[in-house]
C-alpha cells in the first residue's frame, strides 16, 4: 500500500523515466529476446517464435569451422596489443604535462594532444590511406628514405596491427590523459611538500607520491578496457580492411557483419555474436574479481 | 670522511642535477607530443594547396609548394558532399535534442530517492552497457519496426546512452541538495516545474556536456548509416567520405565529352582531392573544439566520480 502511494505521489517522476525506459526496452532488451535465434534456424516467414530450435548446432558449426582459430586469434591479439600500448601512454603523458615547467607550453601541448580525438574514424583511416599510399604517400616516402624497399603498409598484413594500434595512440592518448591530469591535480600539496623537505627528487615524488594516487583510477580504467577486449572497434577495423591484409584484419565482429547482414545467415551470425559477447562478459567479471581480491578497487 | 662531514650540501647538488635532467626531459617530451599531435593535421592542410608533383617528390615538408586551389574547386562543386553535410546537420540537431532531453529526464528521475525501484532500474540499464544482443538481433528489431532506410533511425540510434545518463545522475545527486526539493515542495512547486525552472538552470554545465557528447558522436558516426540505409539520399557526411576516401570512388562522373579535360585534371589531382575532402569535412569540428574543450574536460571529471 505504501509502495502504491509512493508511486502515485511521484507519478511525474515515472513519466520522466518513461522515454528512456522505452528506448532501452526497444533497442537493448528486445534484441536480447531476439538473441534466441542463435539457438534456432531462423526462417523469416515463421518469425522468431515459429522457427525450429536447433540447440547448439550453430555454435558447434562455428567452433569446428576452419576460420574459428584465426578469427579468435586476430581479435584477441589486436585487442591485447592495443590494451598494452594504450594503457600506460596516457599516464606518461599526464605526468609529463603535470610536471612541465611553464604554463604556456603545458596549455598548448594539452590542447594540441586533444585535437586528434575530434577527427572521425573515417577521416582517420582516410588519412592513413593517403599518407601510406604506395606511390605518392608521404609516409611511404619517409619509409623509403629509411631504407624500406617498396613499402605498402595499407596492404601489408604485417603492418596492419601496428597501423591500427599506433594510429589509435595518436588519436586518443591526449583525451585519455585528461582523467589522469585531473587525478594528479587532486594530489594533496602537503604530501609533495613533505617529500621535498625529505629531499625527494621529482622522479621519486612521482614514484612515491603520485603513483599511489593514480593507481585506483588506472585500475578502474583497466577493468573497463578489459571488459571491452572482444568489443574491438568494428568501425575502424572494417575501414582498414584490404583484401591482402584480411588474414590478420578479419575479426569476429567484422565477420559477423559479413555473414549476417551481407550473407543473410541471421542465426549463424547471431550465435557467433553471442559467443563473442559471452566471452567478453566473463572476462569483465573475472578481471573485476581479480582486482577486488588484489586491492580495494573494483567496479562493483 | 669528507663526504660524511657535509652530506647535506652534497646531496642538494645531486638533487638539483637530477631535477634539471628531469625538467629538460619533460620539456622535450612535451614538445615532441605537441609536434606529433599537430604535424599530420598541418600536413593535410599544406598538402591540400600544393601541387601533386611537389608532394610525390617529397618537397612539401614545412610549407606548401606551387600553391593552388584547384582541388578545392572540384570538391566544393561536389553535390554529394553538400547533401551529406545537410543530412549530418539534420541528424545531429534532432538526435542531440532528443538524446539530451531523454537522458536528462531519466537521470533526474533516477537521482531522486522517492523513486521506488530505482536501484533495480539502474542495474537493468547498467547491464546493457556490458551485454548487448549484438548486431543481427538489433538489426531485426529495427527492421521489424520498419525503420530501415528512414531518417528516424539515424536520429534515434546512438542518441540515448546509459553512460551519459549515469554522468548526469551523478551530477544531479551532487549539486541538488535535498533541502532544495523540500523548500520547493513547500512552496507548491511540482516535479516538472522544479526540473525545468530550478534543476536545469543549476545544471547548465552538465546539459552542455551531454549535448556535446551526443552531437560529436552523431557527427562522426558512419556505422549506423552503413548498416541501416541503402538510400544514398539519406547518407550522412561520414558515409559519403567513406565512399570517397576509403573506397576510392571518384567525384561525380562527368559524361559530357567537352569536360574530358576536366576529367584528366581530376585524375591528376586525385590524391590532393582527398586531402581537401578531409579538410572540408573536419574543419567545423576542429574549429569549434578549442571553445568547447572545457566542457568535454568537465564531462570527464564528472564521469570519473563514482556514482
Amino acid at each position: 500500500m505504501k509502495r502504491v502511494l509512493s508511486i502515485r505521489r511521484n507519478f511525474v517522476l515515472y513519466l520522466f523515466l518513461l522515454p528512456m525506459l522505452l528506448y532501452v526496452a526497444v533497442f537493448n532488451y528486445a534484441p536480447l529476446y531476439g538473441l534466441q535465434i542463435a539457438f534456432k534456424n531462423f526462417i523469416a516467414s515463421e518469425g522468431i517464435l515459429g522457427s525450429p530450435w536447433v540447440g547448439f548446432a550453430h555454435f558447434e558449426k562455428f567452433f569446428s569451422s576452419p576460420l574459428f582459430g584465426s578469427l579468435l586469434a586476430n581479435t584477441l591479439i589486436l585487442s591485447l596489443y592495443q590494451l598494452v600500448v594504450s594503457f600506460p601512454i596516457p599516464i606518461l603523458l599526464a605526468l609529463v604535462l603535470h610536471y612541465t615547467p611553464g604554463r604556456k607550453l603545458k596549455r598548448i601541448t594539452q590542447t594540441a594532444t586533444y585535437a586528434p580525438y575530434f577527427i572521425s574514424t573515417v577521416v582517420l583511416v582516410g588519412m592513413l590511406l593517403v599518407f601510406f599510399d604506395p606511390t605518392s604517400g608521404v609516409g611511404t616516402q619517409l619509409l623509403r628514405k629509411l631504407g624500406m624497399t617498396n613499402p605498402q603498409l595499407t596492404m601489408d598484413p604485417e603492418a596492419f596491427r601496428h597501423l591500427y594500434v599506433w594510429s589509435g595512440v595518436w588519436q586518443s592518448t591526449g583525451w585519455a590523459s585528461v582523467i589522469y591530469i585531473a587525478t594528479l591535480a587532486g594530489v594533496s600539496p602537503e604530501l609533495h611538500e613533505a617529500a621535498i623537505v625529505d629531499g625527494a627528487t621529482k622522479m621519486q615524488r612521482i614514484l612515491h607520491v603520485d603513483f599511489p594516487v593514480i593507481i585506483p583510477t588506472a585500475i578502474i580504467l583497466l577493468i573497463l578496457n578489459c571488459g571491452n577486449v572482444m568489443n574491438l572497434g568494428f568501425e575502424k577495423v572494417y575501414l582498414m580492411q584490404t583484401s591482402p591484409n584480411l588474414a590478420v584484419s578479419e575479426i569476429i565482429s567484422t565477420y559477423v557483419y559479413k555473414i549476417g547482414l551481407q550473407g543473410q545467415q541471421y542465426s549463424y551470425a547471431s550465435a557467433i555474436g553471442l559467443f563473442n559477447n559471452a566471452i567478453n562478459f566473463v572476462i569483465l567479471i573475472a578481471v573485476n574479481q581479480a582486482a577486488r581480491r588484489l586491492g580495494e578497487t573494483s567496479l562493483w | 670522511m669528507v663526504v660524511a662531514e657535509n652530506p647535506r650540501v652534497r646531496k642538494k647538488i645531486k638533487l638539483t642535477r637530477a631535477d634539471t635532467v628531469f625538467n629538460i626531459t619533460v620539456r622535450v617530451v612535451a614538445v615532441l607530443a605537441l609536434v606529433i599531435s599537430l604535424y599530420p593535421l598541418y600536413f593535410v592542410v599544406i598538402a591540400s594547396i600544393s601541387s601533386p608533383e611537389a608532394i610525390s617528390l617529397g618537397k612539401v615538408v614545412f610549407l606548401p609548394k606551387e600553391i593552388n586551389f584547384d582541388a578545392y574547386q572540384f570538391v566544393l562543386k561536389e553535390s554529394r558532399i553538400w547533401s551529406g553535410y545537410a543530412n549530418t546537420i539534420f541528424y545531429t540537431v534532432f538526435g542531440t535534442v532528443f538524446g539530451t532531453a531523454v537522458v536528462l529526464m531519466a537521470a533526474f528521475a533516477l537521482s531522486r530517492k522517492e523513486l521506488w525501484g530505482r536501484n533495480v532500474i539502474m542495474k537493468l540499464m547498467v547491464f546493457t552497457m556490458f551485454f548487448s544482443g549484438g548486431l543481427i538481433p538489433t538489426y531485426m528489431v529495427v527492421n521489424g519496426l520498419g525503420l530501415v532506410n528512414t531518417r528516424l533511425v539515424l536520429i534515434l540510434l546512438g542518441s540515448v546512452s546509459v553512460y551519459n545518463m549515469i554522468i548526469a545522475r551523478t551530477f544531479f545527486q551532487n549539486t541538488l541538495p535535498e533541502e532544495l526539493f523540500e523548500a520547493a515542495e513547500l512552496d507548491g512547486c511540482g516535479t516538472a516545474r522544479f526540473f525545468l525552472q530550478i534543476a536545469l538552470p543549476l545544471s547548465k554545465a552538465i546539459v552542455a556536456v551531454i549535448a556535446l557528447y551526443v552531437a560529436v558522436s552523431h557527427w562522426n558516426s558512419y556505422f549506423t548509416a552503413m548498416i541501416y540505409t541503402t538510400n544514398t539520399k539519406l547518407y550522412p557526411l561520414q558515409l559519403v567520405l567513406r565512399d570517397i576516401l576509403i573506397l576510392g570512388q571518384s567525384l561525380t562522373n562527368i559524361t559530357d565529352a567537352s569536360e574530358l579535360e576536366a576529367m584528366a585534371e581530376r585524375q591528376r589531382i586525385a590524391q590532393i582531392i582527398k586531402y581537401v575532402v578531409i579538410i572540408v569535412s573536419s574543419a567545423p569540428a576542429i574549429a569549434a573544439y578549442p571553445f568547447l574543450q572545457k566542457y568535454f574536460v568537465q564531462g570527464v571529471m564528472i564521469g570519473s566520480v563514482k556514482g
